[in-house]
C-alpha cells in the first residue's frame, strides 16, 4: 500500500468515526462530558498545588534562624560574630537586633509598653536573625547550621523557625500524592468509559464487522475506526476538562483576588500552563486510544464471519 | 486449485458435517455442490473461505494448506477469493459504491484504482449509474448483483457462491447464473452451492455437480442425471 493510500484510508477512518459520533450527538455528548469531568479533577488538583505553591512560595523558603545570646554579651561582640557568620556558606543574610532595639520593638508591638517601662533593666538579650541560603533549607543542612551557631561563645539559644514551613511543605506533598493517585484512578475511569463505549459500538456493528472480515479486512483494519473513536472521545473530553477548569477559574478569580488583597498581596489564580494543556490533550487522546485498543482487541477477536 | 483430502469437520456441538470428503476442483472450473439441507454444502464453502478449519484431513486452495495457515494470514487469503451469499450481506446504510469498494478499501488500494475497478465491476453487473443508491432501494436481483460485483471487484481467481439464487424468482436466478458464468469464462474458478433443482436442470449439460448427503459425497460427475438424484432423495 502506498503512503498516500495509507494516509487516505486513515483519513477516511477518522472522518467515518467523527461522522458516526456526530450522528448520535446526545449519547456522544454524555460520554465526552463524563470523560471531561474525570480529566478535569486531576487538572484542578494540579492547579491547586501550583497556586498553593505560588501563594506560599515566599513563606515556604522563609526559614529564619534566631540566635539569642547570654546576658552580658556585648553588641560589638555580636556584630563581630555576625560578620563571621556572613562568610559562612549556608548563610544568605544576617541581621543583628540589639537588646535596646528588641525592647523598643517589644514595647511597640506587644501592647505591654507601659508595663515594660516600669522595669529597671532591659531583660532582653542581644539577638541575631540568620536567613539560610536556599541550599541550606533541608532538615540536615539546618541541623548543621544550628550546630555551627550553638558552638559560638556566648550563645544561649538557637531557634530554627521551620516547623510551620515543614508542615506546609508536608501538606503540599500530600496534595501532590493525592493528585497522583486521583490522576491514576480517574485515568483508569476514562479507560473504562471509552472501553465500554467502544464495546457497545462493536456490538451494534457486529454484522458490518463480519462482512468486513469476510472480504479480507484484518483485525487492524477493523480496529482502526474504533481507535479513532477513542482518540476523539479522549481529546474532546480533554477540551471539555479545560473548559470546565476555565469556567471555575473565572468564577473563583474575583473572590481569591479580594482575599489576597486583604493580606496585602496581588496574588491571582494561575490557569494551566501551555505544557499542562498539551499534556492534558495528549494524555486524554492517549487514554482514549488505549481504552479503545484494549476493548476493540478483546471484542473483535470474538467476531468471525459466518456463512 | 481446490483439494479436499479425507476432510472431516465436526462442530463443537458434536455434529459431524463432513465425513471424509475428498475432491479436486481445477482452476477455471465451474462446479455445483448440491444436496439436501444439512448435507454439508455450506461447510464445504466455509472451509474454502476459511471461516472454519477442518477437524481432520487437509483443505488446500491455490497450494495453501488452509488447516495450517497462520491466523495473521487469513485476511490476506480471504482477499484473494470472492464470496457471494444468498442474503447478499450488504451494508444497508452504505451506498452501492461503498459496498462494492469494500474489498479494495480493506486491501489498501488507491482511490483512483478503487474508483476504476468499482465502476468496471458495476458495469459488468449492469448497475453503473446506481453507485449512490442505498441497497434497500434496489430489487432483490439488483442487490444480488451488487453482492456479485463486490465479490469480483478485486479480480479473485476463485468465486464461491452460497445459494446465490435462493431469494430470487426464476428469471432473476437465470440472470444471476449467466452473470456468474461470464466470470467463469474468463478463467475464474466458480463453486456454487445450491439445492435449487430448477437451477440445476436449467444449466447446460455436462456441468460438474457434486452431490453431498449426510456429510459424504454421493455423486461427482458431469452428468445430467445428478440433479434428479438429489430430487429423488
Amino acid at each position: 500500500m502506498s503512503l498516500a493510500a495509507y494516509g487516505t484510508r486513515h483519513a477516511q477512518a477518522f472522518l467515518g468515526s467523527l461522522g458516526r459520533l456526530a450522528r448520535s450527538p446526545f449519547a456522544t455528548f454524555l460520554s465526552v462530558l463524563v470523560i471531561g469531568l474525570a480529566l478535569a479533577l486531576p487538572l484542578a488538583l494540579r492547579l491547586l498545588v501550583i497556586n498553593t505553591n505560588a501563594a506560599t512560595g515566599g513563606f515556604s523558603s522563609a526559614v529564619d534562624v534566631s540566635v539569642y545570646f547570654k546576658q552580658g554579651v556585648t553588641l560589638p561582640e555580636v556584630q563581630k560574630l555576625a560578620r563571621e557568620a556572613q562568610a559562612h556558606a549556608g548563610i544568605a543574610q544576617v541581621s543583628v537586633v540589639s537588646a535596646e532595639d528588641g525592647l523598643k520593638q517589644f514595647q511597640k508591638y506587644s501592647g505591654f509598653g507601659a508595663a515594660l517601662q516600669a522595669l529597671k533593666q532591659n531583660p532582653l538579650p542581644q539577638a541575631m536573625h540568620v536567613r539560610p541560603t536556599p541550599d541550606a533549607m533541608t532538615p540536615s543542612a539546618l541541623g548543621a547550621l544550628r550546630d555551627y551557631l550553638e558552638a559560638w561563645p556566648g550563645v544561649d539559644v538557637v531557634q530554627v523557625d521551620s516547623v510551620w514551613v515543614e508542615r506546609l511543605n508536608a501538606i503540599i506533598a500530600v496534595l501532590r500524592r493525592v493528585l497522583l493517585v486521583t490522576a491514576v484512578l480517574l485515568g483508569a475511569g476514562v479507560l473504562a468509559i471509552v472501553g465500554n463505549t467502544v464495546r457497545l459500538e462493536i456490538q451494534n456493528r457486529r454484522a458490518e464487522i463480519e462482512v468486513v472480515k469476510l472480504v479480507g479486512g484484518s483485525n487492524a483494519f477493523v480496529r482502526r475506526p474504533f481507535l479513532y473513536t477513542g482518540v476523539i472521545y479522549g481529546f474532546v473530553g480533554a477540551l471539555i476538562a479545560l473548559g470546565v477548569i476555565g469556567i471555575a477559574l473565572h468564577v473563583l478569580q474575583g473572590s481569591v483576588a479580594a482575599l489576597a488583597k486583604l493580606y496585602g498581596s496581588d496574588f491571582t489564580l494561575a490557569g494551566p500552563a501551555a505544557r499542562d494543556v498539551l499534556w492534558l490533550l495528549g494524555g486524554g487522546a492517549a487514554l482514549g486510544w488505549l481504552g479503545a485498543w484494549i476493548s476493540a482487541t478483546r471484542h473483535l477477536r470474538r467476531i468471525e464471519p459466518r456463512a | 486449485m481446490i483439494a479436499f483430502d479425507r476432510v472431516v469437520k465436526r462442530y463443537p456441538n458434536g455434529r459431524e458435517a463432513l465425513s471424509g470428503v475428498s475432491l479436486r476442483i481445477a482452476a477455471g472450473e465451474w462446479v455445483f455442490i448440491t444436496g439436501r439441507s444439512g448435507a454439508g454444502k455450506s461447510t464445504v464453502l466455509k472451509l474454502i473461505a476459511l471461516i472454519e478449519r477442518p477437524t481432520r484431513g487437509t483443505v488446500t486452495v491455490g497450494g495453501k494448506n488452509l488447516g495450517t495457515l497462520p491466523s495473521r494470514r487469513i485476511a490476506a487469503y480471504r482477499r484473494s477469493i470472492g464470496v457471494v451469499f444468498q442474503d447478499h450481506r450488504l451494508l444497508m446504510d452504505r451506498p452501492v459504491y461503498d459496498n462494492v469498494a469494500l474489498p479494495l478499501v480493506v486491501a489498501g488500494s488507491s482511490l483512483k484504482e478503487t474508483d476504476k475497478r468499482v465502476r468496471a465491476a458495476l458495469d459488468q453487473v449492469d448497475l453503473l449509474g446506481k453507485e449512490r443508491i442505498l441497497p434497500l432501494e434496489l430489487s432483490a436481483g439488483e442487490q444480488q448483483r451488487v453482492g456479485i460485483a463486490r465479490a469480483v471487484v478485486s479480480k479473485p481467481t476463485l468465486l464461491i457462491c452460497d445459494e446465490p439464487t435462493g431469494n430470487l424468482d426464476r428469471d432473476l436466478a437465470v440472470e444471476v447464473m449467466s452473470l456468474l458464468k461470464r466470470f467463469q469464462r474468463v478463467g475464474v474458478t466458480v463453486v456454487v452451492a445450491t439445492h435449487d433443482l430448477y437451477l440445476l436442470r436449467e444449466q447446460e449439460a455436462h456441468e460438474r455437480t457434486i452431490v453431498l448427503d449426510d456429510g459424504r459425497i454421493r455423486g461427482d460427475a458431469e452428468d445430467e442425471a445428478l440433479p434428479s438424484m438429489v430430487a429423488s432423495r
